[in-house]
């Protein structure tokens, strides 16, 4: 079962950007696309742990701050040929508001 | 997506290099958009025709050369109709017809026809035995007959002739080469470099008679000998024909498309025949017919862009460098080397190292070089080439190469052949040769970019380029595919940094959308390359207009501290000139303590670095810093960084100035300013140079009777001292030079391109003409410089720690307490 959270307004997350959530089991990075569309990952790339929320989002897409790996936000693969995933947690906008359902094999920091 | 029935019909008659490069970069550009049918007539998949030179010489498998398998046709929904030859193309009902009378209309038709052998119009040319050099089968043919034969001759000295040669007495025949003149590879080589090659192939075994024309080919059934013009024969069970190509144009000519030495195409790669294209081999673009695969490549981008309908790409003719696929022998080659009054020659020859290598110049630029024995340098000298640098700078080392400029990157290893797999290439990403060969092998790979994508090798500084090339050169063996003439600024656009530069201005282009939509970016919202870059090209071009874009700075901009790789950040303070004082420090000492900073650290610019700040404490930090007077060091910026300085006349028994006190001038009137990359400076007082300032992207070094101005060197990547500006008398006229040509590069540079690459690029000439001869322009550029840093000069710690700017920026969305 979905259990759907409260993050905040869409308004506080630029679009193009992210925010981040703060969970026991890390850091959970939000992001805004250019058409308000929201995605939520784990805030940590799959090549050496950057906080992807720090990174450049284009599209659907955000590059890793640290060495320029690019993760597709809907599955947190990295785009080939680079190798990797992040793990994802469902999100949505309802109403100008943002909901975060954190998926129990979240995050490890 | 369209489907079956409306999609248009794309027809490809040749399903060699050119026509399915033309593909996969169509496919990239517009996945759906064609109905593709291929048809080849050799009964294989799309295979690597350079390499077959490898494959004669038993050094790789017809399966190490094949590039698309018969599944990969399947895999992209392309109709692959192999060992189907077109006989003819009916262009009134746009159909094209098979050898079996099968008709299959087009909308679009790509002839890559590629080129067949030239075969001589000798007596006995029928004989069995009598063979080209072309394809799998002719390879097949060869080294059968290496089996049950002795003795070959090759007609031809050319690069294919004796690549044929070499494999097949790699393959244990007696091998003789004939050749009509007396250089071997007259067309890629002079005379002096032509006669070490022979030498060297001599001593291998390879037997030579040239001068020599070929009268007849002997025999009865089978060839049994060749007889040349001066009456002497010489026994032969196998001749092999390498003389040269020929464009295959036959089928397009009957079809009545215009034909001269190929099938002659736009700057589109379009035929007389608007619907039908061509590329490769078989075409002649701007009175040029190609036999290489470098510009098959370029060609096929163009026309797949045209194909995609997303075309404004031209293609302009390419230049070519050749390297001799023969293992052991290191041959480069480029561009023109004929002589002519207007050229010049730097020419080095050391007969002992074997070593031979001649530059051809004209109009302070390289156009040609023949490189014998030691070719690290060809990718090089080929890069001047292809840019058209000016090189009369480095003129006088030139000759030497790259390492001895300094450019040859910090390994000190050079020679590609030498190293063992295990030799780390990339020192940023840890990526060795091995690796390289690998990816290079397996993947199928032919462009630096390719390599950089997949190891990411040459992908992060960049000093290990040429030794990648190297490795690409080395693996295939032979003419990789360089990276083209006019570079795009990143992979969502063709355009360049100058264009974009250009038409920001004259279109008066005031946001990244707007530039994006007028130059019709191929992607959404650009990439991390390209939305810093137009960010910076916009607030360069319009201070106080145009409204930086947060999203579109790299993080390290975003928030004012360089991001460290566990996520932290660090934070650097302007120490002005390199000057602190006690309550400086103290403030600096309370903040570590205070925030429990880990390390703190005396940087190489004469300042102070607080390394390992959490992010949400930044703006406290800022704030307790503030209060004691400091402001942002802009350590993390594309802009002035530091302003290194000794201490001069006003302490030193040798300063002459001070030095000291001009270095804290300069940094005051130009902190804050953002520039296309990293600017540091340096100002010593004497010509001691403590400051180390000739290395600086500026230097002063200051002399009894004035100072002197350097500027565009580099001590990073690249070790190279800076070049002499100018002299003057006066710190005033010294702060009115540097600010102009700060300005100067402002406008200028690309992104991310340091002063002394853009120096480079320009040449010292020109920028000391609009920097310090022409005194008009240098006001000008001060003035638009002072006028840009009203809106710079605002500490982006202060907005941040006491005014709000950003708030959201360092405080998480949320904080969840999970069950």
């Amino acid at each position: 079962m979905t259990n759907w959270i409260e993050i905040g307004a869409l308004d506080d997350i630029p679009r193009l950007g992210s925010r981040v959530v703060r969970t026991p089991g890390g850091n959970i990075a939000v992001f805004r696309t250019e058409s308000d569309e929201v995605f939520a990952l784990d805030d940590r790339c799959p090549h050496k742990g950057g906080p992807l929320s720090q990174g450049i989002v284009h599209n659907k897409r955000v590059t890793c701050p640290l060495h320029n790996f690019v993760i597709e936000l809907a599955s947190g693969q990295a785009v080939a040929p680079d190798e990797g995933c992040t793990h994802t947690h469902p999100a949505k906008v309802e109403n100008g508001v943002v909901w975060l359902s954190v998926r129990q094999a979240a995050a490890v920091s | 997506m369209l489907d079956k029935v409306t999609k248009q019909k794309l027809v490809v008659i040749g399903n060699g290099m050119a026509g399915i490069r033309t593909v996969e970069a169509l496919l990239e550009r517009a996945p759906d958009l064609y109905d593709i049918t291929v048809f080849g007539s050799e009964p294989y998949g799309n295979y690597n025709r350079i390499l077959l030179s490898p494959v004669l010489a038993g050094e790789k498998t017809v399966d190490d050369i094949m590039l698309n398998t018969v599944d990969w046709y399947e895999d992209n929904n392309i109709t692959l109709r192999k060992g189907e030859t077109i006989s003819m193309i009916d262009r009134r009902t746009c159909e094209v017809v098979t050898d079996a009378g099968d008709r299959v209309p087009y909308d679009r038709l790509l002839i890559a026809t590629g080129s067949n052998p030239i075969m001589l119009p000798l007596p006995g040319k029928d004989l069995q035995g009598v063979i080209g050099f072309r394809d799998i089968y002719d390879v097949d043919r060869m080294i059968k007959a290496s089996t049950d034969y002795r003795n070959a001759v090759v007609i031809g000295g050319g690069l294919l002739g004796l690549e044929a040669a070499n494999g097949l007495m790699k393959r244990g025949m007696n091998v003789t080469v004939v050749h009509l003149l007396d250089t071997l590879m007259e067309r890629q080589l002079d005379p002096v470099a032509g006669g070490l090659l022979r030498k060297s192939l001599e001593e291998r075994g390879m037997v030579f008679k040239m001068p020599a024309q070929t009268q007849a080919i002997l025999g009865e059934e089978r060839v049994t000998g060749v007889r040349f013009g001066d009456g002497t024969e010489l026994a032969a069970d196998l001749v092999v024909m390498a003389v040269g190509i020929r464009p295959n144009f036959e089928l397009a000519k009957k079809a009545g498309l215009y034909c001269e030495r190929g099938i002659v195409v736009s700057d589109t790669m379009q035929t007389y025949d608007g619907r039908i294209y061509a590329v490769g081999e078989c075409v002649q673009h701007r009175r040029q017919t190609y036999g290489l695969v470098a510009p098959l490549f370029d060609q096929a981008k163009v026309c797949a862009n045209h194909l995609a309908m997303k075309g404004f790409a031209t293609y302009d003719g390419s230049v070519t460098s050749t390297k001799l696929k023969v293992t052991g022998i290191d041959l480069f080659s480029a561009g023109d080397f004929s002589p002519g009054p207007d050229k010049e020659e730097i020419v080095l020859q050391d007969a002992n190292r074997g070593v031979y290598k001649r530059i051809i110049l004209k109009d302070k630029k390289i156009v040609g070089a023949v490189l014998y024995g030691d070719t690290i340098d060809g990718p090089w000298y080929f890069q001047h080439l292809r840019d058209g640098t000016d090189v009369s700078h480095m003129r006088e080392r030139l000759v030497f190469g790259a390492a001895n400029l300094g450019e040859g990157g910090v390994s000190g290893q050079n020679s590609v052949a030498a190293m063992s797999d295990e030799t780390e290439i990339c020192g940023c990403n840890g990526v060795c040769k091995g690796a390289i060969v690998k990816a290079i092998s397996e993947k199928k790979l032919f462009t630096l970019d390719d390599v950089r994508a997949h190891t990411k090798a040459s992908s992060s500084c960049g000093s290990c380029t040429g030794l990648v090339e190297q490795v690409l050169a080395f693996t295939l063996g032979g003419d990789y595919s360089a990276a083209p003439k006019v570079k795009p600024l990143c992979k969502c656009t063709d355009h360049s940094h100058d264009d974009v530069r250009r038409v920001i201005v004259e279109q008066q282009l005031k946001t990244i959308p707007a530039v994006m939509r007028f130059m019709e970016w191929k992607t959404l919202n650009g990439c991390h390359s390209c939305r810093p870059a137009l960010n910076y090209y916009l607030l360069a071009t319009w201070p106080g207009e145009y409204r930086d874009d947060q999203q579109s700075r790299f993080i390290n901009e975003r928030v004012h501290a360089n991001i460290q790789k566990d996520g932290t950040y660090s934070v650097v303070p302007r120490m002005w000139g390199g000057v602190t004082t006690p309550s400086e420090l103290r403030a600096i000492a309370d903040v570590a303590e205070k925030f429990n900073i880990p390390t703190v650290k005396v940087t190489g610019g004469q300042r102070i670095d607080l390394l390992g700040v959490k992010k949400e404490d930044l703006p406290a930090v800022w704030a307790d810093l503030n209060d004691a007077g400091m402001v942002s060091g802009h350590a993390y910026a594309k802009g002035l960084r530091t302003v290194k300085t000794c201490v001069g006349s006003e302490w030193c028994r040798f300063g002459t100035q001070d030095s000291t006190g001009l270095g804290v001038r300069l940094e005051k009137f130009m902190w804050g300013s953002w520039t296309p990359a990293k600017v540091k400076l340096g100002v010593s007082g004497c010509p001691r140079n403590c400051a180390e300032a000739t290395c600086k992207d500026v230097g002063v070094v200051c002399v009894d009777s004035g100072y002197e101005i350097h500027f565009a060197g580099a001590a990073g990547l690249h070790i190279k001292g800076t070049e002499f500006l100018t002299k003057v008398e006066t710190e005033d006229e010294t702060l009115e030079v540097i600010v102009a040509l700060t300005q100067l590069y402002r406008e200028e540079g690309w992104y991310l391109e340091r002063m002394y690459k853009w120096c480079d690029r320009v040449g010292l000439e020109q920028i000391r003409k609009r920097v310090v001869d022409d005194v008009a322009n240098r006001k000008a550029l001060f003035a638009r410089f002072a006028y840009s840093q009203q809106f710079a000069q605002t500490d982006p710690w202060a907005e941040r720690a006491s005014h709000g700017v950003d708030r959201n920026e360092f405080a998480p969305l949320a904080e969840l307490e999970l069950a």
